[in-house]
């Protein structure tokens, strides 16, 4: 299958995702840039980490108006896959695809650390190679990845499923001292009502090799891969 | 026109010396207009012309079989193998982030960053050395310069992964924050900054130049005093987004042959910057014309211009006639350049505003011209000795143990390290809070190890030794991770020069750095000097060589870590100890004292310690390594049971032998390591201990989760998490 790694001025986790898409998984690589006009027939879009134009007003307000962005959109209106990662995740929730936003950590200091992730859903095309509420381990590294929404949001949240990510501990149990930036309901990830727009604030490409300190990132993009091999068959 | 009719304010603001200020007529054969003067003071500045240390800097050895470029250039780069060249320079920041601690921390990360980049190479990794007073008064300098620090790098997208953190009452008013930054490039695109090619073009790319930094280059030369804060103005204001674009279209120069060099702006902006460039081809000169310029603001002159020290701008050489080629890759990034000059053959550095010319001086004069400054150096009166026979002896030493693991000097840095983004780049394979961070080097086996360290209260009692011994726990610090170290880069932080004893420490610091380097051949292939750092003719920091190192693993496969990771591993001390416990943390935390001498180096003995630790980690006989230093060994051990989460049952420490008890616990004797070796492994490591003739000791066994030594103390893994984890936040 093929991935497409949006890269905006400023963004740094596109060579990172590239790195697992090309040499890990060994699938289909192609850079989308933010003055692109079309995805380039990717199955797959993926909005990676960084700081897309600085991030000086506010994460993610620059970058959804991006021209490629209006594609982006599109795609993910006929079902496309996209996938936002970190600064990707705050520049879906400033484009309207996802509900809520990511605001500054609760101890208001940047935070890189390795986090303990309940999957609340296994169903989704990214999260099918993993065990149901399996514990998984991925590294975040933010300063606004405090996830917030109004309580009418978050109880449609809840209702509808869209909680796929939760800081928790190691034995899968979800604390307030497991929560790392002050996220409520210790949301980490969330999709949208569809289940193919999927953000989240850790970095599963950042472990996806043994060498880094864990493989738990590889499963997401192993689902991914799987669910489209998946489609294509059906 | 004399001396004495130039006012003497505007000689002092622009740091030059009556003296000074002749030699410069007498070389023009007239008086230097307001533009040139300016532009003189800049490079003539202690900071761009290192007039009081360049002379003792040639002591330091720079040359090696690997070194691919030593000092004079951006930054030094070695080969490392496969192709590939690691570039590396460290880089003092310390004048601004004591005015403006964020900022000042900002962009020192920024300007070393650019200087990686002006030699080709990808930037890969930072490492940041700090020095502050004791906390909590020194809690603004300590959150402003983490957080500067964090929000430039985290931001650009390069991973901080090592680097130091200290306290003491010297650093109180002229903290410390000294930058490194590590890159990559392939060795046939190695680059340096040579404005080769008469009539070749001279494009600024990047930030358009304002009004800001203007006489940073000699603020940074001066003592800092009460009037200090009113330099802020002096302190720029970095974009880490804009220097991740320049970086971008920096690399993406690559797919042309266009470029000749790259320079970076830092101290002296474009004045140094052109002159630089030029003065390393012999006969050239360049012409620039100020009006092409793009500014930030109206009304600059072109003393503005050619003085500001605006963030994120480099300096393109460009082949005549392609310049479109090389605008139109910075476009692509949405970065302003220009086409500002040219480069000449007539060895003058001119500068026209359109039609007027309104400086010209001899490249040389401004890079080479300063008149060395002869200083003299004369010995202080002896530190505060130590006599061991009227310390009171060790009571305790597990509680010992957790009031030195709560000291701010030894606690852990978790707190400081997880502001910083450390993984991005998916490199680090040895992440922070050991003893060196390893960052793979992707398509190959290749491993990067890489520290940043100095001791500077050592320093202080003895710079000589002091200096000997930063660059042997540096390199401890390479090989505890199974890396061989490579090649050295230098941050000398003093206090004046101008006062003897000070230049003694300076003297007796470089001595002792070229008789390490020596001994354990390492070239020192770049570095910074940074002088002047006490205030208002007191408080007078230590001597502090702050030692960057890079080391290389054939396989990272086959790096270690300091943490035990087996329960039954043996757990050994390699190397001997003595009664070291002059300028020890245990004599400050527990007897309240900076006295002594500091622990004796035996570079051969040291040599030896090194060879016997890459031999077995090698052989894959080591399971974990850990450097032993700060705190002696308890502490060394402590950090290998925290680190792996496996505590350690020991017998008794023998009091009866030559060395003390609490020497033998926290003396602080170099070239000594802790490891841990599964049985197996056992009988080859110590023969191989045999056969390198170095010491090797039983400490214990890992197991459980308490360090205990039978009969004599015993503490849990939880009691002195507490004390470690607690302290620097």
């Amino acid at each position: 299958m093929k991935f497409g790694v949006l890269v905006f001025p400023g963004t740094w986790s596109d060579r990172d995702c590239g790195w697992v898409v090309d040499q890990v998984l060994g699938e289909q690589l192609t850079y989308l840039w933010h003055k692109d006009a079309d995805l380039k027939g990717c199955d797959c879009v993926i909005l990676p980490g960084g700081f897309a134009y600085g991030d000086y007003l506010r994460t993610g307000a620059i970058a959804r108006f991006a021209p490629v962005m209006e594609k982006v959109g599109e795609f993910a209106d006929r079902g496309g896959l996209v996938w936002g990662i970190c600064n990707g995740f705050q520049i879906l929730c400033e484009a309207g695809l996802l509900p809520g936003a990511l605001i500054r950590n609760a101890s208001l200091e940047f935070r890189c650390q390795w986090t303990n992730l309940m999957v609340d859903r296994n169903d989704l095309p990214y999260t099918s190679q993993c065990a149901e509420r399996e514990v998984i381990r991925i590294p975040i590294s933010h300063g606004e990845g405090s996830y917030f929404a109004d309580p009418a949001t978050l109880s449609r949240l809840e209702q509808n499923g869209q909680v796929v990510f939760r800081y928790c501990d190691a034995d899968g149990r979800v604390t307030p001292g497991a929560n790392p930036n002050g996220s409520l309901h210790n949301i980490a990830g969330i999709v949208n009502k569809r289940g193919n727009v999927l953000g989240m604030m850790p970095h599963p490409e950042r472990c996806s090799e043994p060498e880094l300190g864990g493989t738990d990132g590889l499963k997401l993009f192993r689902s991914v891969v799987e669910s489209a091999t998946r489609a294509l068959v059906s | 026109m004399k001396v004495e009719q130039l006012d003497e304010r505007r000689l002092r603001e622009v740091a030059l010396t009556p003296d000074e200020y002749s030699a410069i007529v007498d070389q023009l054969k007239r008086a230097p207009n307001e533009v040139e003067l300016g532009m003189l003071g800049v490079l003539w500045s202690e900071h761009c012309s290192y007039k009081s240390s360049k002379a003792l800097l040639r002591r330091l050895p720079s040359s090696g079989a690997s070194v691919l470029q030593g000092p004079g250039e951006n930054a030094g780069a070695v080969n490392i193998g496969e192709g590939w060249a690691a570039v590396f320079k460290i880089e003092s920041h310390n004048h601004p982030s004591a005015i403006e601690p964020y900022q000042g921390a900002a962009t020192g990360v920024g300007g070393i960053i650019r200087d990686v980049i002006a030699m080709g190479a990808r930037p890969i990794a930072l490492l940041d050395s700090l020095r502050f007073g004791p906390l909590p008064a020194s809690r603004h300098h300590v959150d402003g310069v983490v957080a500067g620090i964090g929000g430039y790098g985290n931001c650009i997208g390069i991973p901080t992964v090592a680097g130091e953190i200290y306290f003491e009452d010297c650093y109180a008013q002229n903290p410390l924050v000294n930058a490194m930054c590590v890159g990559l490039v392939p060795v046939h695109r190695l680059m340096r900054a040579r404005a080769e090619g008469t009539g070749n073009s001279l494009l600024l790319v990047g930030a358009d130049t304002g009004r800001d930094g203007i006489h940073g280059a000699s603020f940074a030369s001066v003592e800092l005093d009460e009037n200090s804060s009113q330099r802020r103005p002096a302190v720029q204001v970095g974009n880490p987004f804009l220097e991740k674009c320049l970086l971008e279209a920096c690399m993406d120069l690559a797919h042309t042959d266009a470029v000749v060099a790259i320079q970076d702006l830092g101290a002296a902006g474009l004045t140094s910057s052109v002159a630089e460039c030029a003065g390393r081809v012999r006969g050239a000169g360049a012409r620039i014309d100020v009006s092409l310029v793009p500014r930030r603001e109206k009304g600059m002159t072109p003393y503005h211009v050619m003085l500001s020290e605006s963030q994120e701008r480099m300096l393109v050489v460009v082949q005549r006639g392609r310049e479109a080629e090389v605008e139109s890759i910075f476009q692509a990034w949405d970065l302003t350049s220009a086409v500002i000059g040219e480069v000449t053959d007539d060895g003058c550095l001119t500068v026209v505003d359109g039609g007027r010319e309104v400086a010209q001086l001899p490249v040389a004069l401004l890079t080479d011209g300063a008149p060395l400054r002869r200083l003299v150096g004369v010995a202080p009166a002896q530190r505060p000795a130590l006599d061991l026979d009227e310390l009171a002896p060790l009571v305790d030493p597990g509680a010992a143990l957790l009031r030195l693991l709560a000291s701010p000097n030894l606690s852990s840095r978790r707190g400081i390290f997880r502001r910083y983004d450390h993984m991005v780049g998916d490199s680090t394979v040895v992440p922070p809070g050991g003893d060196a961070a390893v960052l793979r080097i992707k398509g190959t086996r290749l491993g990067l190890a890489m520290t940043t360290d100095c001791n500077s209260r050592y320093c202080h009692l003895d710079p000589n030794l002091g200096a000997q011994l930063a660059v042997a726990e540096a390199a401890r610090n390479i090989v505890a991770t199974g890396a061989q170290p490579l090649a050295v880069t230098d941050c000398l932080n003093f206090a004046n020069p101008d006062r003897p004893e000070v230049y003694w420490e300076l003297e007796e610091t470089i001595a002792g750095l070229a008789q390490a380097c020596r001994v354990l051949e390492l070239p020192i292939v770049s570095g910074n000097v940074s002088l002047y750092n006490e205030s208002s003719g007191e408080s007078a920091i230590y001597p502090t060589p702050v030692i960057g190192m890079i080391g290389l693993l054939e396989d990272y496969g086959r790096r270690l870590e300091a943490g035990l990771r087996s329960e039954g591993d043996f757990v050994l001390l390699v190397g001997s100890s003595h009664n070291d416990l002059g300028g020890s943390e245990y004599l400050k935390v527990e007897h309240g004292r900076i006295a002594g001498r500091p622990p004796a180096l035996d570079l051969t003995r040291e040599r030896a310690v090194h060879k016997l630790m890459l031999a077995a980690a090698g052989g894959g006989l080591l399971r974990s390594a850990h450097d032993c230093s700060d705190g002696g060994m308890l502490v060394a051990l402590a950090e290998c049971c925290l680190l792996g989460g496996i505590g350690v049952r020991c017998p008794p420490v023998q009091s009866e032998g030559p060395v003390r008890t609490d020497a033998a616990f926290f003396g602080e004797s170099p070239s000594r390591f802790i490891v841990s070796v599964p049985s197996r492994a056992m009988p080859e490591m110590q023969t191989l201990a045999r056969r390198h003739h170095v010491e090797v000791t039983m400490l214990g066994l890992a197991g459980g989760d308490v360090i205990e030594f039978e009969g004599q103390f015993r503490v849990s893994l939880a009691e002195m998490r507490q004390a470690w984890e607690g302290t620097v936040t």
